[in-house]
């Protein structure tokens, strides 16, 4: 702490870097990504090279890609009071669970109550409503636009 | 900060101040110092029972989730609504910011919480 005096460093812990990686919408193993979801899924089919031959796993991915997803992973903005947190329920209007958010967190710096959530394809365009299940009631988040934070630096020619 | 003598503490960090039948309950500095920035907070209904030791709310801070424990048992009579809009103020002054009250069942429950002296006793050898 003494040498980055200079530089105005301060002390950050585990929680703080969660929610960095969540507005900007990076994978942490175990939550986005883990050996049961497929790159498809988890929206990082640009890691994986297809054009470039043959390596462990490629016939699986193309099967995988054959298929269509079976989830898709989205933005959640909670819509009503509540935090959707790691491993709650995404539910259907009659409660059944359809989906699981991977990881959600208030994030204090854009002052919204964000996840990362599995859902059906179907339900994964942008505004669309789905129910959270927290302490057994249902509440509404929706389909928002990610990264959920992306640093002002110059301007994107395309979103 | 000095934790108010009138009131009684429990082990899960609770404060309560009982009033003839009436009690006004709330958590206490050292809780809200633990949780850290709370932005969350969900109360009762008025009219809902609250038994001794059980859950009646939840508090949540960036990080986590806490349950808040009925210090006694009791039906809910009024609730702090200013806090679920302003849950920042519960670490301003979490003595100050009481969350329900109740109308006690039965104070002889009280009998088992600890005073302030024995709270704060409690808390140190907790760290």
């Amino acid at each position: 702490m003494e040498a980055g005096k200079e530089f105005g460093i301060v002390p950050c812990g585990l929680g703080a870097r969660n929610t960095l990686r969540l507005e900007s919408k990076m994978a942490l193993y175990g939550h986005e990504i883990s050996d049961t979801i497929n790159v498809w899924e988890a929206d990082l089919g640009r890691y994986a090279k297809m054009d470039k031959g043959d390596f462990t796993g490629r016939g699986a991915l193309e099967q995988a890609k054959a298929d269509g997803i079976k989830r898709a992973l989205v933005g959640l903005e909670m819509v009503e009071r509540g935090i959707g947190r790691d491993g709650y329920k995404i539910v259907d209007d009659l409660g059944h669970q359809i989906g699981e958010i991977t990881s959600g967190s208030p994030a204090p710096f854009l002052k919204k109550n964000i996840a990362l959530a599995y859902v059906p394809p179907e339900m994964s365009a942008v505004d669309t409503i789905v129910n959270v299940e927290i302490r057994g009631q249902k509440v509404k988040a929706k389909v928002v636009p990610t990264p959920f934070y992306k640093k002002p630096k110059k301007p994107v020619a395309s979103a | 900060m000095g934790l108010p003598a009138d009131y009684k503490y429990t082990k899960e960090h609770e404060w309560v101040k009982i009033d003839g039948d009436s009690a006004t309950i709330g958590i206490t500095d050292h809780a809200q110092e633990s949780l850290g920035d709370i932005v969350f907070v969900e109360l009762p209904k008025v009219g809902a029972e609250v038994a001794a030791h059980k859950s009646f709310g939840t508090v949540e801070s960036v990080k986590a989730v806490s349950d808040i424990y009925a210090p006694i048992s009791g039906t809910v009579t009024a609730v702090n609504d200013e806090l679920t809009g302003a849950p920042e103020k519960i670490n301003a002054d979490a003595h100050g910011s009481w969350m329900i009250k109740i109308k006690v069942k039965d104070k002889g429950e009280a009998n088992s919480l600890m005073s302030a002296a024995d709270y704060e006793k409690y808390v140190a050898e907790e760290k």
